[in-house]
């Protein structure tokens, strides 16, 4: 049976509600009150993007949203989203002293969250364009996060940015690929509009490529920013993979945010392979959109998950099944649909890689398969496009992770194509890092950090920001259970 | 059990804590609600000749989500006439004949303090308080402050009331003075039985910055109010205590401000008060509050083996001394205890920007101690340079753990050595002058 939409709109837009809504006016003075405004604040360390967490907390507290606002969007152009997409428990909240005063961390995400939509509902401007232009002009090929993030830090620097996207609008998966119930593609489209006022020149809807070729961008851009994200979701390499219910969970994903709510077909039996924060937001949100069941099975145990732990635990009480140490070796097919996933049992074999157990296969009844094995990286289509970067052994742009500068000195990157997969908040680091690294390139300048407003007057150097090392929580618990 | 009971210059009262004159106390409704909810005393609203009070009287201080740390009223004395006053008075002592109703006063003439003076004592008042505090409104006629700050005239209209009282006379002070024990020294002159002290100080807490008008707010305007709460309490105990150890002034105090709980109560008999009165607290919580007040006081005396509150009397009084008593050479410096740092690090930019630079900020790595609560990688941390430490404690004071950044007395061997005694010993050319610090 070919799937279809199972809910109607009301009930499906009561499950998508957001998980995290807005502060109201007491909560946030409330919670900023909390703040202890650290010096050298952690928060800020587990930040890639260096945001003076305290200081924009510190702003809210006394009354000046919009100033809080101004000292969010200078660091991290796309606040806004992050507020709302950043998996905060494993980076700013978790790196909060209040835990270790027994307390709850401050809700720095949803304070964020406050200031930002302070100015949007209010269309206040904190941003003037820079009073001089440097002349260089800088194509900027994705329209993701670390392209906006570079071209916003750019323009700000007084260079004149172009930015190419292939897709018919810009944001990148901030746009098509973020859990509905986490952000509406309308902040990431208010986001890049945000960036367009800074005065650079979005271009949707143009493969660089295709429409449009390197050797023709050379000849009109001093530099390149390449932030191009990765390709489409791995194959499984199983019999049965070609049929219509086999589908990326980004595809889904993508469709939440492309259709009416109710206009999206589901299984009422899903499966979702894979056990990332992907494999989370697609077994979620098949919930959420009515299936009747929803199963992750992931080859490896689940201590081996790579989806957050609060993420897990979400997917859990939305009533989403685990499968762990279960491979899949066939998608099952009557009348070309999909009527099962047949698994096997693995355990981990003598190199730690699981391996299938003869003899174990059981055959999971479902209707829709979703793929959430990781998407590939852009390894052919760099290789086309240039010629001479080199890419690494992991199939991601070798660069100075400080100036996102390439093998081909005119040429930098950042972002997933880049880091090989991260979140939204590293690719905005890595276009910020990067948008200073070409203005070194282009200005013959050295490259500067900036400062945080909360640490003037330090006399240490410029640690405490997480832009240039940041802090991981779980890297860090990591470390201490050694 | 400690005995909580208390005699303020011959007015008994079950426990020490009374009801201020102040809006609390303007009804005998409130004082039966107050002496059910365990208060010993209550010291009505200041009986005078009927006013007119304005809309909007109250103001506050909030601090953070904190609210009412100060609090500031421009309400003037009882709106409600002499004789309902007197009436309720008489009803509530019928019905509470051992607790304490004081009767606050405030004429002008001495034909009219003879008069309220009279009529209290018939009503059945225990005491008389003179209001010499109100610092807005009623100074502006001459009345409140207005006497309370000048100590020969609050002398002159305590000796009107001695000339009739027959039952003990409290004078209530003005903190708006320079030396509160002059006018302390007058009533005593006057023959006062006791003080209570301190009232309101005069105050602006805030201003709306749309319409440019302080608050509160009447109409556009506004005028200077009496500030109380919780933010005047360290200028209350220290009024309290130059009047207790004024031997010219020897007189029982009953203290007054900011108090909100058994702690602060019990600070302000420690430094010499026999009694305390609540205002601000119940108008923010109400009566009940003196539950917790009972217990929390009653328990503290017996956690210190004393059976009855006066033993408590005073107690912290003669630790107060002059500053040039203070021994020089006593020496403590800061010390962190990294089991409980949680990494603010604002212990280290009070010091560095506030204070005396004495903290440096070193990696978990350079000072050995490995990685925990507050300590990540590269994660700079406090730590104290003691040789250069003075000791002054603000570190201790802005951290946010308790007992995290202790004050440790460092034995140094030095003998003690006070500032009077250090100009003692230079003018006898015993020691050279101490070398400036660098």
């Amino acid at each position: 049976m070919p799937i279809q939409p199972l809910l109607p709109a009301a009930a499906i837009a009561a499950n998508m509600a957001e998980l995290k809504p807005a502060l109201r006016r007491q909560e946030a003075l409330v919670e900023a009150s909390r703040c202890l405004y650290c010096f050298d604040a952690p928060c800020i360390m587990a930040c890639p993007a260096g945001i003076d967490i305290p200081a924009f907390i510190k702003k809210i507290a006394h009354g000046n949203p919009a100033a809080a606002a101004k000292s969010i969007l200078s660091a991290n152009i796309l606040g806004a989203s992050c507020a709302r997409v950043c998996p905060t428990p494993v980076l700013c909240e978790g790196a909060c002293v209040l835990e270790d005063r027994d307390e709850q961390p401050i809700q720095i995400g949803r304070l964020q969250r406050y200031a930002t939509d302070y100015i949007a509902e209010r269309d206040i401007k904190v941003f003037t364009p820079p009073a001089q232009t440097t002349g260089k002009r800088i194509a900027v090929i994705g329209a993701g996060p670390a392209g906006l993030a570079c071209s916003a830090e750019l323009a700000q620097l007084g260079h004149t940015v172009v930015v190419f996207e292939k897709q018919a609008q810009p944001g990148g998966l901030n746009t098509y690929g973020i859990a509905y119930y986490k952000m509406r593609p309308e902040i990431s489209l208010a986001e890049a509009e945000l960036v367009r006022s800074l005065g650079v020149e979005l271009r949707c809807g143009i493969t660089i490529g295709k429409d449009l070729t390197i050797a023709q961008l050379e000849k009109t851009f001093d530099a390149i920013f390449v932030g191009v994200g990765l390709g489409a979701t791995n194959r499984l390499r199983i019999p049965g993979e070609e049929l219509p219910e086999v589908v990326d969970a980004l595809d889904f994903i993508d469709q939440i945010h492309t259709r009416p709510l109710d206009r999206v077909p589901v299984g009422r039996r899903v499966v979702v392979i894979g056990a990332g924060n992907t494999a989370i937001d697609a077994v979620t949100q098949s919930l959420r959109l009515g299936a009747e069941q929803a199963t992750v099975v992931y080859r490896r145990s689940e201590g081996d998950m790579s989806a957050y732990d609060f993420e897990y635990q979400r997917a859990k009480c939305d009533g989403a099944r685990f499968l762990f140490n279960v491979a899949p070796v066939e998608v099952c097919g009557s009348a070309g649909h999909v009527i099962g996933l047949r698994l096997v049992r693995t355990n981990a074999g003598a190199d730690g890689r699981p391996e299938p157990i003869p003899g174990t296969e059981t055959i999971e009844p479902c209707d829709l398969v979703l793929k959430a094995v990781g998407q590939e990286k852009q390894v052919v289509l760099l290789r086309r496009l240039f010629p001479a970067l080199q890419i690494d052994a992991h199939g991601v742009i070798a660069r100075d992770p400080l100036t996102g500068q390439t093998s081909v000195p005119h040429i930098f990157a950042g972002g997933d194509c880049a880091n090989g997969g991260r979140e939204v908040v590293n690719a905005v680091g890595e276009g910020k890092k990067a948008a200073h690294g070409l203005h070194a390139f282009l200005t013959r300048q050295t490259a500067a950090p900036p400062v945080q407003p909360s640490r003037l007057g330090a006399k240490t150097g410029p640690t405490g920001s997480g832009l240039l090392h940041p802090v991981r929580v779980h890297e860090l618990e990591a470390a201490l259970k050694k | 059990m400690a005995d909580l009971s208390t005699n303020l210059a011959g007015i008994k009262s079950p426990n020490p804590f009374w009801v201020a004159s102040g809006p609390p106390s303007n009804t005998g409704y409130q004082a039966h609600r107050a002496f059910e909810a365990g208060w010993g005393g209550v010291v009505w609203k200041t009986i005078g000749e009927p006013i007119v009070n304005v809309a909007s009287r109250y103001s506050a201080l909030n601090h953070g989500p904190a609210r009412i740390v100060g609090f500031n009223n421009i309400e003037l004395i009882s709106d409600r006439s002499p004789e309902t006053n007197f009436r309720e008075i008489a009803e509530v002592k019928r019905r509470w004949p051992h607790h304490a109703v004081i009767a606050s006063l405030m004429v002008e003439t001495r034909a009219q303090w003879h008069e309220f003076v009279r009529r209290a004592t018939d009503a059945g008042a225990d005491g008389i308080e003179l209001n010499f505090g109100c610092p807005h409104g009623m100074c502006e006629r001459g009345l409140g402050s207005a006497i309370g700050q000048q100590p020969a005239v609050a002398e002159k209209i305590t000796g009107w009331v001695m000339e009739t009282a027959t039952i003990p006379v409290i004078v209530k002070l003005t903190p708006n003075v320079t030396d509160i024990t002059a006018v302390a020294r007058a009533a005593r002159r006057a023959g006062a039985n006791a003080i209570s002290l301190i009232t309101t100080i005069t105050s602006i807490t805030n201003v709306n910055l749309d319409p440019f008008v302080p608050e509160p707010t009447v109409a556009g305007r506004s005028s200077h109010g009496g500030y109380c709460g919780p933010a005047v309490k360290p200028i209350a105990l220290n009024m309290v205590q130059s009047c207790a150890a004024d031997a010219a002034v020897g007189l029982p105090i009953s203290g007054i401000g900011g108090i909100a709980n058994w702690r602060d109560a019990a600070e302000f008999i420690a430094l010499g008060a026999t009694g305390i009165q609540v205002c601000t607290a119940i108008m923010h919580y109400g009566f009940r509050i003196v539950e917790d007040m009972h217990e929390g006081l009653s328990a503290y005396l017996d956690s210190k083996g004393m059976t009855s509150v006066t033993e408590l009397i005073g107690r912290a009084a003669p630790t107060l001394q002059k500053w040039e008593t203070l021994d020089l050479h006593w020496q403590r410096v800061a010390r962190i205890d990294y089991d409980k740092c949680i990494g603010c690090n604002l212990c280290y930019i009070a010091c560095e920007d506030g204070a005396h630079q004495c903290i440096d900020l070193k990696t978990p790595e350079e000072l050995g101690l490995g990685l925990g609560p507050g300590r990540v990688p590269h994660k700079p941390v406090p730590k104290v340079r003691e040789n250069d430490c003075v000791g002054c404690n603000l570190c201790s004071l802005v951290c946010p753990v308790d007992d995290c950044v202790k004050m440790t007395v460092i034995e140094n061997g030095r003998p003690p050595m006070s500032w009077s005694n250090y100009q003692e010993r230079l003018a006898a050319g015993e020691m050279q002058p101490i070398a400036p610090h660098p």
